[in-house]
């Protein structure tokens, strides 16, 4: 299933915060999407997975999801969106309630994705007993255990510290060479993006324009850290953004 | 390993310290001690003379009167009738107050309609309407559980929506985007969200229902604490005031604790 975004625009009251976005996101592609502070990046990926709906333009899906897909267009949030209260596989079962599985299917289910995700010494475990790393992970295994078509990441890994970020990567690229998810990937961090897309959209401060699309043909599994040629391209992507985070920066501090 | 240099200047003082304090914790043996301490106190102001009897008698004499209570049996009586108005008054007053809760939480005509009704009713002192309940509800019991009733209504619909409104909006976002149902969310999500907020409303609205039992109790009533209070005071039998005061605040005690153990049980994912 690919999806396809048409001529979104989109504001909010008076403040125009999307301009005319045109994207393609193409089965078993990670699309990461970078930008400036308040440039439309969260609200462009709810429009993506019908959340929120665009002032003007549409997204199309593209053929049909999976048969065995429970829910197409899953999220992982950067907050982790864990209910408290429920344990682990509590918070995976919560999103397998609603569909008509019995009880032996669920169990088999949300076995498998614990697994997948090297949690199954924690299924007990309530989240506040839980580190970042590991509650993201938990999040992870939830969305996994829907079989999503498309993964929609929000900065899924900016609450946590930079060694369990550099962790949970190595996770998503390893997943990818397993799966070939499809996802759109929105993140600050251009490291992060030159890491795991294949195609990255560059978007200017707000109104969120594209700015550029960078496409990287190299597998995932050979983008080692101190890659000469990615470096280039992080490179280029800062010089890219640097003009547009600053201004953008001055913006907010004008408006306050 | 250590650092060597630091090792050597041995001339240094230790950093003052200045952290710590402002976190109080309740030491289980002060309590008793405290209440002993006063009792005794009491006790021995009333024997010497220092404490008149016609201003308060010793609790000595108050436990006489209650023990006069325990072996004419009225004591069950009493406590029977009570309890009987109080449970069942709270009970209705907190399930109604929930449900009004929810509707005023969840749906926009119920708070634009609700919300303002229940600011101008909740500070009415219920003992005001008395003689309202009466005629509605009749001199029996269906007025005096209709006070408690209406005393307790009004916290919980307010602990209720309130704690509604503080369920983390990023929570629902999930539901929504894993394609949860509408019922689903409220009962999954948003209702376990509330629940800390809903039984803290809970526990005000106990300490409600005791103090309105009194008000509820001045309607004609035979047997019950309150009304046991009522006729002491009347009587000016300050021993069986005091002693009904104190079997009034036992119930109290015990509610909380009650309540106390619920949170612990319904609540023990929180830290
Ligand atoms: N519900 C809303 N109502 C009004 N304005 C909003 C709403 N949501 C977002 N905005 C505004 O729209 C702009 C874009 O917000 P958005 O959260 O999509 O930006 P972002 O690129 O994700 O920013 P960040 O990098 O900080 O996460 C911001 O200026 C924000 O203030
Ligand atoms: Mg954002």
């Amino acid at each position: 299933m690919d999806l396809n975004l048409r001529n979104i625009t989109h504001r909010y009251d008076e403040v125009e915060v999307l301009r005319d976005i045109n994207l393609d996101i193409k089965q078993g592609q990670i699309v990461c999407i970078i930008g400036p502070s308040g440039c439309g990046k969260s609200t462009l990926l709810r429009m993506i997975g019908g959340l929120e709906r665009p002032a003007s333009g549409e997204v199309l899906q593209l053929g049909d999801p999976p048969a065995d897909c429970l829910n197409p267009l899953t999220y992982i949030f950067q907050d982790f969106a864990l209910l408290p209260w429920r344990t682990v596989e509590g918070n995976i079962s919560l999103v397998l309630e609603n569909h008509p599985l019995d009880a032996a299917a669920r169990e088999e289910i949300i076995a498998d994705v614990l697994a997948r995700t090297k949690l199954s010494d924690f299924r007990k475990a309530y989240p506040r007993q839980l580190s970042g790393g590991m509650k993201q992970r938990v999040a992870i295994a939830r969305a996994l255990s829907v079989r999503p078509a498309v993964l929609l990441m929000d900065e899924p890994l900016s609450a946590l510290d930079s060694q369990t970020r550099e962790l949970l990567m190595d996770d998503l690229v390893d997943l990818w060479e397993k799966e070939n998810y499809t996802a759109a990937y929105v993140t600050h961090n251009l490291a992060e993006a030159v890491r795991l897309g294949h195609k990255i959209v560059v978007l200017s401060r707000r109104p969120g324009e594209i700015r550029d699309i960078v496409e990287i043909a190299m597998p995932l599994s050979d983008r080692t850290s101190e890659n000469l040629e990615l470096e280039a391209i992080q490179k280029r992507l800062w010089n890219l953004m640097r003009d547009e985070a600053r201004a953008a920066d001055m913006e907010l501090v004008d408006e306050r | 390993m250590s650092d060597k240099s630091v090792e050597d200047t041995l001339t240094g003082k230790p950093v003052p310290f200045r952290g710590g304090g402002f976190l109080p914790r309740p030491k289980k043996i002060v309590a008793p001690i405290v209440f002993i301490g006063l009792i005794a106190f009491w006790e021995w102001g009333c024997r010497t003379g220092f404490i008149s009897p016609l201003i308060l008698p010793a609790p000595s004499e108050a436990f006489e009167a209650f023990m006069n209570l325990v072996n004419t049996g009225l004591l069950w009586q009493h406590l029977a009738a009570s309890l009987q108005r109080l449970l069942i008054g709270w009970f209705s007053g907190t399930m109604l107050g929930i449900i009004v809760g929810t509707l005023i939480g969840l749906f926009s005509i119920a708070r634009s309609g609700l919300q303002p009704l229940v600011s101008a009713i909740f500070p009415i002192p219920k003992i005001a309407l008395l003689p309202l309940f009466i005629i509605w509800f009749g001199i029996g019991e269906g007025s005096k559980v209709a006070t408690i009733l209406f005393g307790t209504f009004f916290p919980t619909v307010i602990a209720t929506y309130g704690g509604i409104d503080n369920v983390d909006r990023g929570l629902i976002r999930m539901g929504q985007s894993f394609g949860l149902t509408r019922m689903s969310i409220i009962r999954k999500v948003i209702l376990p969200g509330a629940l800390p907020a809903i039984l803290s409303g809970t526990r005000i609205s106990a300490a409600i229902a005791i103090i309105l039992l009194v008000a509820a109790e001045m309607i004609a009533a035979e047997y019950g604490i309150g009304a046991y209070i009522l006729i002491a005071g009347s009587l000016m039998a300050t021993d069986q005031l005091i002693t009904g005061v104190a079997i009034l605040s036992c119930l109290g005690l015990i509610f909380a604790w009650i309540i106390g153990r619920a949170e612990k049980y319904f609540l023990k994912w929180r830290a």
